[in-house]
Protein backbone atom coordinates (compact mmCIF):
# COMPACT_ATOMS: atom_id res chain seq x y z
CA UNK A 1 0.00 0.00 0.00
CA UNK A 2 2.58 2.76 1.15
CA UNK A 3 5.07 1.16 -1.25
CA UNK A 4 2.20 2.05 -4.19
CA UNK A 5 1.88 5.52 -2.96
CA UNK A 6 5.61 6.33 -3.15
CA UNK A 7 5.43 4.87 -6.42
CA UNK A 8 2.76 7.36 -7.78
CA UNK A 9 4.32 10.09 -5.90
CA UNK A 10 7.79 9.17 -7.50
CA UNK A 11 6.15 9.12 -10.92
CA UNK A 12 4.32 12.42 -10.38
CA UNK A 13 7.45 14.18 -9.31
CA UNK A 14 9.51 12.39 -12.32
CA UNK A 15 7.13 13.81 -14.93
CA UNK A 16 6.83 17.07 -14.10
CA UNK A 17 10.36 17.15 -13.32
CA UNK A 18 10.50 15.66 -17.11
CA UNK A 19 8.37 18.27 -18.71
CA UNK A 20 10.57 21.16 -17.04
CA UNK A 21 13.42 20.15 -17.65
CA UNK A 22 12.47 19.86 -21.39
CA UNK A 23 11.01 23.50 -21.55
CA UNK A 24 14.05 25.10 -20.09
CA UNK A 25 16.05 22.87 -22.38
CA UNK A 26 14.03 24.15 -25.31
CA UNK A 27 13.74 27.99 -23.76
CA UNK A 28 17.37 28.21 -23.59
CA UNK A 29 18.23 27.06 -26.81
CA UNK A 30 15.95 29.50 -28.44
CA UNK A 31 17.23 32.26 -26.55
CA UNK A 32 20.46 31.36 -27.90
CA UNK A 33 19.30 31.46 -31.44
CA UNK A 34 17.42 34.87 -30.94
CA UNK A 35 19.59 36.88 -28.87
CA UNK A 36 22.00 37.73 -31.95
CA UNK A 37 19.12 38.56 -33.83
CA UNK A 38 17.36 40.72 -31.07
CA UNK A 39 20.46 42.55 -30.46
CA UNK A 40 20.55 43.20 -33.93
CA UNK A 41 17.18 44.80 -34.74
CA UNK A 42 17.48 46.79 -31.24
CA UNK A 43 20.58 48.43 -32.88
CA UNK A 44 19.14 48.80 -36.15
CA UNK A 45 16.10 50.18 -34.38
CA UNK A 46 18.21 53.20 -32.40
CA UNK A 47 20.06 53.92 -35.84
CA UNK A 48 17.10 54.47 -37.45
CA UNK A 49 15.83 56.68 -34.77
CA UNK A 50 19.00 58.84 -34.85
CA UNK A 51 18.42 59.43 -38.44
CA UNK A 52 15.12 59.90 -38.12
CA UNK A 53 15.28 62.49 -35.39
CA UNK A 54 18.32 64.39 -36.98
CA UNK A 55 16.55 65.08 -40.44
CA UNK A 56 19.10 66.33 -43.08
CA UNK A 57 22.55 65.09 -41.24
CA UNK A 58 25.65 63.62 -42.97
CA UNK A 59 28.96 63.08 -40.70
CA UNK A 60 29.85 61.52 -37.44
CA UNK A 61 28.20 60.16 -34.39
CA UNK A 62 30.33 60.27 -31.11
CA UNK A 63 28.17 58.60 -27.93
CA UNK A 64 28.35 59.58 -24.61
CA UNK A 65 26.42 58.38 -21.49
CA UNK A 66 25.46 60.75 -19.02
CA UNK A 67 23.63 61.10 -15.92
CA UNK A 68 20.40 63.55 -15.99
CA UNK A 69 19.82 66.12 -13.28
CA UNK A 70 16.93 64.06 -12.50
CA UNK A 71 16.06 60.37 -13.26
CA UNK A 72 16.97 57.29 -11.76
CA UNK A 73 19.25 56.04 -14.66
CA UNK A 74 21.88 57.41 -17.65
CA UNK A 75 20.93 58.97 -20.77
CA UNK A 76 22.80 58.04 -24.13
CA UNK A 77 23.17 61.64 -26.14
CA UNK A 78 24.51 61.33 -29.69
CA UNK A 79 26.00 64.40 -30.38
CA UNK A 80 26.38 64.88 -34.36
CA UNK A 81 28.98 66.69 -36.09
CA UNK A 82 29.46 67.37 -40.07
CA UNK A 83 32.69 68.38 -40.88
CA UNK A 84 33.90 69.06 -37.01
CA UNK A 85 31.31 71.24 -36.53
CA UNK A 86 28.28 70.42 -33.88
CA UNK A 87 25.44 69.49 -35.73
CA UNK A 88 23.08 68.65 -32.93
CA UNK A 89 22.20 65.85 -30.56
CA UNK A 90 19.70 62.71 -30.55
CA UNK A 91 18.94 62.00 -26.87
CA UNK A 92 17.84 58.50 -25.96
CA UNK A 93 15.34 59.68 -23.42
CA UNK A 94 13.32 57.82 -20.95
CA UNK A 95 10.13 58.39 -18.65
CA UNK A 96 8.75 56.86 -15.42
CA UNK A 97 5.43 58.83 -14.50
CA UNK A 98 3.83 56.97 -17.70
CA UNK A 99 0.81 55.22 -17.26
CA UNK A 100 2.23 51.62 -18.18
CA UNK A 101 5.76 51.62 -16.81
CA UNK A 102 8.77 53.30 -18.53
CA UNK A 103 9.04 54.41 -21.91
CA UNK A 104 11.62 55.65 -24.07
CA UNK A 105 12.33 58.10 -26.53
CA UNK A 106 14.59 59.43 -28.93
CA UNK A 107 14.44 63.03 -29.29
CA UNK A 108 17.18 65.29 -31.70
CA UNK A 109 17.81 68.41 -31.19
CA UNK A 110 19.80 71.44 -33.34
CA UNK A 111 23.35 72.55 -32.11
CA UNK A 112 21.35 75.72 -30.18
CA UNK A 113 18.91 73.16 -28.38
CA UNK A 114 15.44 73.56 -31.04
CA UNK A 115 13.69 70.02 -30.92
CA UNK A 116 14.22 68.87 -34.43
CA UNK A 117 11.93 65.49 -34.47
CA UNK A 118 10.85 62.78 -31.53
CA UNK A 119 10.78 59.18 -32.10
CA UNK A 120 9.10 56.90 -29.88
CA UNK A 121 11.40 53.70 -29.06
CA UNK A 122 9.53 51.48 -26.67
CA UNK A 123 6.35 51.97 -24.96
CA UNK A 124 3.36 49.91 -23.55
CA UNK A 125 0.66 52.88 -23.43
CA UNK A 126 -2.98 51.88 -23.63
CA UNK A 127 -4.09 51.17 -27.23
CA UNK A 128 -5.95 53.75 -28.92
CA UNK A 129 -5.53 55.88 -25.68
CA UNK A 130 -2.12 56.88 -24.48
CA UNK A 131 -0.10 55.21 -27.94
CA UNK A 132 -1.00 58.31 -29.66
CA UNK A 133 2.15 59.69 -27.70
CA UNK A 134 3.26 57.72 -31.00
CA UNK A 135 3.59 60.00 -34.25
CA UNK A 136 2.29 56.49 -36.64
CA UNK A 137 -0.78 56.99 -34.26
CA UNK A 138 -1.70 60.69 -33.92
CA UNK A 139 -0.41 64.50 -34.24
CA UNK A 140 0.09 64.78 -30.71
CA UNK A 141 4.03 64.51 -31.10
CA UNK A 142 4.58 67.08 -33.99
CA UNK A 143 3.80 70.14 -32.23
CA UNK A 144 6.99 69.51 -30.81
CA UNK A 145 9.21 70.15 -34.05
CA UNK A 146 11.09 72.78 -33.84
CA UNK A 147 10.46 74.14 -30.47
CA UNK A 148 12.77 75.49 -28.80
CA UNK A 149 12.28 74.03 -25.04
CA UNK A 150 14.00 77.70 -23.88
CA UNK A 151 10.56 79.62 -24.58
CA UNK A 152 8.37 76.43 -25.50
CA UNK A 153 6.99 75.55 -22.03
CA UNK A 154 7.49 71.58 -22.04
CA UNK A 155 4.11 70.84 -19.87
CA UNK A 156 0.38 70.09 -20.69
CA UNK A 157 -1.66 73.54 -21.01
CA UNK A 158 -3.32 72.18 -17.29
CA UNK A 159 -0.46 72.23 -16.28
CA UNK A 160 0.45 75.93 -17.19
CA UNK A 161 2.28 74.51 -20.13
CA UNK A 162 2.32 74.84 -23.95
CA UNK A 163 1.93 71.45 -24.69
CA UNK A 164 -1.91 70.33 -25.81
CA UNK A 165 -2.36 67.03 -23.99
CA UNK A 166 -4.23 64.04 -25.54
CA UNK A 167 -7.41 63.95 -25.12
CA UNK A 168 -8.41 61.56 -22.45
CA UNK A 169 -4.46 60.50 -22.19
CA UNK A 170 -3.09 63.38 -19.99
CA UNK A 171 -1.04 61.01 -17.88
CA UNK A 172 0.75 60.48 -21.03
CA UNK A 173 1.17 63.26 -22.56
CA UNK A 174 2.34 64.45 -19.13
CA UNK A 175 5.26 61.64 -19.63
CA UNK A 176 6.09 62.58 -22.86
CA UNK A 177 6.81 66.12 -21.89
CA UNK A 178 8.73 64.59 -18.99
CA UNK A 179 11.02 63.10 -21.11
CA UNK A 180 11.51 66.11 -23.63
CA UNK A 181 12.18 67.78 -20.95
CA UNK A 182 14.87 65.55 -19.33
CA UNK A 183 16.68 65.01 -23.04
CA UNK A 184 16.55 68.93 -23.10
CA UNK A 185 18.22 69.75 -20.12
CA UNK A 186 20.72 66.86 -20.47
CA UNK A 187 21.59 67.85 -23.99
CA UNK A 188 22.63 71.40 -22.41
CA UNK A 189 24.63 69.71 -19.57
CA UNK A 190 26.21 67.23 -21.99
CA UNK A 191 27.02 69.76 -24.55
CA UNK A 192 28.70 72.37 -21.41
CA UNK A 193 31.13 69.17 -20.76
CA UNK A 194 31.60 68.09 -24.03
CA UNK A 195 32.57 71.92 -25.30
CA UNK A 196 34.39 73.81 -22.90
CA UNK B 1 -19.02 15.65 -40.81
CA UNK B 2 -17.40 14.76 -37.08
CA UNK B 3 -14.14 16.80 -38.22
CA UNK B 4 -16.15 19.70 -39.25
CA UNK B 5 -18.36 19.97 -36.47
CA UNK B 6 -15.35 20.17 -34.09
CA UNK B 7 -14.20 22.81 -36.06
CA UNK B 8 -17.08 24.55 -36.16
CA UNK B 9 -17.70 24.22 -32.50
CA UNK B 10 -15.92 27.44 -31.43
CA UNK B 11 -17.37 29.45 -34.02
CA UNK B 12 -21.06 30.20 -32.89
CA UNK B 13 -22.28 27.16 -30.69
CA UNK B 14 -19.16 27.71 -28.11
CA UNK B 15 -17.78 30.78 -28.77
CA UNK B 16 -15.17 31.01 -26.16
CA UNK B 17 -15.40 34.99 -25.99
CA UNK B 18 -19.35 35.35 -25.84
CA UNK B 19 -20.58 31.99 -24.99
CA UNK B 20 -18.31 30.43 -22.71
CA UNK B 21 -17.26 33.87 -21.52
CA UNK B 22 -13.37 33.16 -21.40
CA UNK B 23 -10.53 35.11 -22.09
CA UNK B 24 -12.86 37.86 -21.17
CA UNK B 25 -9.37 40.44 -20.11
CA UNK B 26 -8.24 40.34 -23.51
CA UNK B 27 -11.22 40.79 -25.11
CA UNK B 28 -11.86 44.07 -23.24
CA UNK B 29 -8.37 45.38 -22.81
CA UNK B 30 -6.96 45.03 -26.44
CA UNK B 31 -9.82 45.36 -28.63
CA UNK B 32 -9.65 49.51 -28.61
CA UNK B 33 -9.71 49.06 -32.73
CA UNK B 34 -10.46 46.29 -34.84
CA UNK B 35 -6.70 45.68 -36.19
CA UNK B 36 -5.64 45.01 -32.40
CA UNK B 37 -8.57 42.25 -31.88
CA UNK B 38 -7.23 40.66 -34.93
CA UNK B 39 -3.76 40.94 -34.11
CA UNK B 40 -4.59 39.52 -30.55
CA UNK B 41 -6.96 36.55 -31.95
CA UNK B 42 -4.91 35.40 -34.45
CA UNK B 43 -1.55 35.09 -31.99
CA UNK B 44 -4.11 33.18 -29.39
CA UNK B 45 -5.09 31.32 -32.35
CA UNK B 46 -1.34 30.39 -33.52
CA UNK B 47 -0.69 29.09 -29.40
CA UNK B 48 -3.70 27.51 -29.15
CA UNK B 49 -3.60 25.21 -31.88
CA UNK B 50 0.64 24.14 -30.85
CA UNK B 51 -0.55 24.17 -26.92
CA UNK B 52 -3.57 21.74 -28.06
CA UNK B 53 -1.14 19.55 -30.11
CA UNK B 54 1.73 19.20 -27.83
CA UNK B 55 -0.62 18.11 -24.90
CA UNK B 56 -3.11 16.05 -26.61
CA UNK B 57 0.66 14.16 -27.88
CA UNK B 58 1.58 14.41 -24.57
CA UNK B 59 -1.80 13.25 -22.83
CA UNK B 60 -0.71 9.86 -21.72
CA UNK B 61 2.51 10.61 -20.33
CA UNK B 62 1.23 13.43 -18.19
CA UNK B 63 -0.29 12.28 -14.80
CA UNK B 64 -3.64 13.64 -14.06
CA UNK B 65 -2.79 14.69 -10.27
CA UNK B 66 -0.13 16.97 -11.89
CA UNK B 67 -1.87 17.89 -15.14
CA UNK B 68 -2.73 21.59 -14.70
CA UNK B 69 0.79 22.48 -13.65
CA UNK B 70 2.11 20.93 -16.37
CA UNK B 71 -0.41 22.42 -18.98
CA UNK B 72 0.91 25.80 -17.82
CA UNK B 73 4.54 25.01 -18.31
CA UNK B 74 3.72 23.45 -21.54
CA UNK B 75 2.01 26.76 -22.37
CA UNK B 76 4.16 29.27 -20.83
CA UNK B 77 6.92 27.78 -22.90
CA UNK B 78 5.14 27.89 -26.02
CA UNK B 79 3.91 32.08 -25.48
CA UNK B 80 7.96 32.60 -24.82
CA UNK B 81 9.20 30.67 -27.68
CA UNK B 82 6.36 32.58 -29.71
CA UNK B 83 7.44 36.16 -28.44
CA UNK B 84 11.18 35.11 -28.77
CA UNK B 85 11.14 34.06 -32.48
CA UNK B 86 9.12 36.81 -33.22
CA UNK B 87 11.22 39.21 -31.90
CA UNK B 88 14.00 37.70 -33.56
CA UNK B 89 13.24 36.99 -36.33
CA UNK B 90 9.94 38.98 -37.93
CA UNK B 91 10.61 42.62 -36.06
CA UNK B 92 7.56 43.79 -38.08
CA UNK B 93 5.37 41.86 -36.87
CA UNK B 94 6.83 42.31 -33.17
CA UNK B 95 5.97 45.99 -33.32
CA UNK B 96 2.54 45.61 -34.07
CA UNK B 97 1.92 42.30 -31.95
CA UNK B 98 5.05 42.76 -29.25
CA UNK B 99 2.03 44.07 -26.08
CA UNK B 100 -0.14 41.20 -26.31
CA UNK B 101 2.10 38.24 -26.89
CA UNK B 102 2.90 37.67 -22.95
CA UNK B 103 -0.80 38.19 -22.14
CA UNK B 104 -1.61 35.01 -24.34
CA UNK B 105 -0.38 33.16 -20.97
CA UNK B 106 -3.21 34.20 -18.69
CA UNK B 107 -5.72 34.02 -21.46
CA UNK B 108 -7.51 31.44 -19.82
CA UNK B 109 -9.03 29.93 -22.78
CA UNK B 110 -5.85 28.01 -23.85
CA UNK B 111 -5.90 26.29 -20.22
CA UNK B 112 -9.79 25.48 -20.78
CA UNK B 113 -9.10 24.25 -24.27
CA UNK B 114 -6.05 21.90 -22.84
CA UNK B 115 -7.95 20.83 -20.15
CA UNK B 116 -11.47 20.48 -21.83
CA UNK B 117 -10.59 19.08 -24.79
CA UNK B 118 -6.57 18.26 -26.03
CA UNK B 119 -6.19 16.08 -22.82
CA UNK B 120 -8.92 13.99 -24.02
CA UNK B 121 -8.37 13.74 -27.38
CA UNK B 122 -6.47 12.73 -30.74
CA UNK B 123 -4.01 14.95 -32.08
CA UNK B 124 -5.65 15.68 -35.20
CA UNK B 125 -8.90 16.90 -33.60
CA UNK B 126 -6.83 18.67 -30.77
CA UNK B 127 -5.61 20.86 -33.84
CA UNK B 128 -8.71 21.58 -34.86
CA UNK B 129 -10.11 22.26 -32.01
CA UNK B 130 -7.84 24.98 -31.07
CA UNK B 131 -8.00 26.20 -34.67
CA UNK B 132 -11.87 26.54 -34.15
CA UNK B 133 -11.42 28.27 -30.89
CA UNK B 134 -8.88 30.57 -31.98
CA UNK B 135 -10.68 31.79 -35.19
CA UNK B 136 -14.10 32.27 -33.00
CA UNK B 137 -12.42 34.19 -30.35
CA UNK B 138 -10.24 36.07 -33.48
CA UNK B 139 -14.05 36.73 -34.42
CA UNK B 140 -15.66 37.83 -31.48
CA UNK B 141 -12.99 40.34 -30.80
CA UNK B 142 -12.25 41.65 -34.38
CA UNK B 143 -16.64 42.26 -34.18
CA UNK B 144 -15.96 44.57 -30.60
CA UNK B 145 -13.15 46.14 -31.74
CA UNK B 146 -14.39 47.58 -35.02
CA UNK B 147 -17.76 48.68 -32.99
CA UNK B 148 -15.26 50.48 -30.84
CA UNK B 149 -12.84 51.97 -33.03
CA UNK B 150 -16.00 52.58 -35.26
CA UNK B 151 -18.08 55.02 -32.31
CA UNK B 152 -15.14 55.97 -30.03
CA UNK B 153 -12.74 57.39 -32.52
CA UNK B 154 -15.00 57.83 -36.14
CA UNK B 155 -12.94 55.00 -38.01
CA UNK B 156 -13.30 52.20 -39.98
CA UNK B 157 -9.87 49.89 -39.59
CA UNK B 158 -7.91 53.08 -38.97
CA UNK B 159 -9.24 55.11 -41.77
CA UNK B 160 -10.96 58.18 -39.86
CA UNK B 161 -14.23 58.96 -40.98
CA UNK B 162 -15.02 62.25 -39.20
CA UNK B 163 -12.60 65.39 -38.10
CA UNK B 164 -11.33 64.95 -34.14
CA UNK B 165 -12.62 62.55 -31.34
CA UNK B 166 -15.33 60.23 -30.96
CA UNK B 167 -17.80 58.62 -28.34
CA UNK B 168 -14.38 58.16 -26.54
CA UNK B 169 -16.28 56.43 -23.83
CA UNK B 170 -16.05 53.70 -26.39
CA UNK B 171 -12.12 53.31 -26.57
CA UNK B 172 -12.16 53.53 -22.35
CA UNK B 173 -13.07 51.03 -20.53
CA UNK B 174 -16.49 51.63 -19.61
CA UNK B 175 -17.32 51.45 -23.38
CA UNK B 176 -15.38 47.64 -23.51
CA UNK B 177 -17.96 46.50 -20.92
CA UNK B 178 -20.82 48.14 -23.11
CA UNK B 179 -19.89 46.57 -26.41
CA UNK B 180 -19.09 43.44 -24.85
CA UNK B 181 -22.23 43.22 -23.06
CA UNK B 182 -24.19 44.14 -26.28
CA UNK B 183 -22.07 41.86 -28.33
CA UNK B 184 -23.43 38.92 -25.56
CA UNK B 185 -26.86 40.04 -26.02
CA UNK B 186 -26.38 39.44 -30.09
CA UNK B 187 -24.93 36.16 -30.10
CA UNK B 188 -27.89 34.85 -27.41
CA UNK B 189 -30.82 36.03 -30.19
CA UNK B 190 -29.05 33.38 -32.82
CA UNK B 191 -29.35 29.80 -30.91
CA UNK B 192 -33.04 30.87 -29.45
CA UNK B 193 -33.64 31.80 -32.91
CA UNK B 194 -32.81 27.86 -34.25
CA UNK B 195 -34.31 26.21 -31.19
CA UNK B 196 -37.57 28.24 -31.74
CA UNK B 197 -37.77 26.98 -35.61
CA UNK B 198 -37.00 22.86 -34.24
CA UNK B 199 -39.50 23.58 -31.87
CA UNK B 200 -42.00 25.04 -34.92
CA UNK B 201 -41.44 21.51 -36.61
CA UNK B 202 -41.87 19.37 -33.74
CA UNK B 203 -44.88 20.76 -33.44
CA UNK B 204 -46.01 20.70 -37.01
Amino acid sequence: MSMAKKETLIRLSISLLVICIVAAATLGYVYNVTKDPINKTKNAKIENAIKKVLPNFKGEINSIRIMPENGADSLTVHFAYSNGKLFGAAVETYTDIAFSGRFTLMVGFDANGKILETEVLEMAETPGLGDKIDKKNSDFPLQFKDKDPATFKLKVKSDNGDVDAITAATISSRAFCDAVERAYLTFLKAKELQHE
Amino acid sequence: MNKLKIFTNGFIKENPALVLILGTCPALAVTTSAMNGLGMGLATTFVLVMSNAIISLLRNFIPDKVRIPAFIVIIATFVSIVDLLIQGFVPALAESLGIFIPLIVVNCIVLGRAEAFASKNTVFDSILDGLGMGLGFTLALFVMGFFRELLGNGAILGHKFIEGDGILIFVLAPGAFLVYGFTIALMNLLPKKKSKETENVKTE
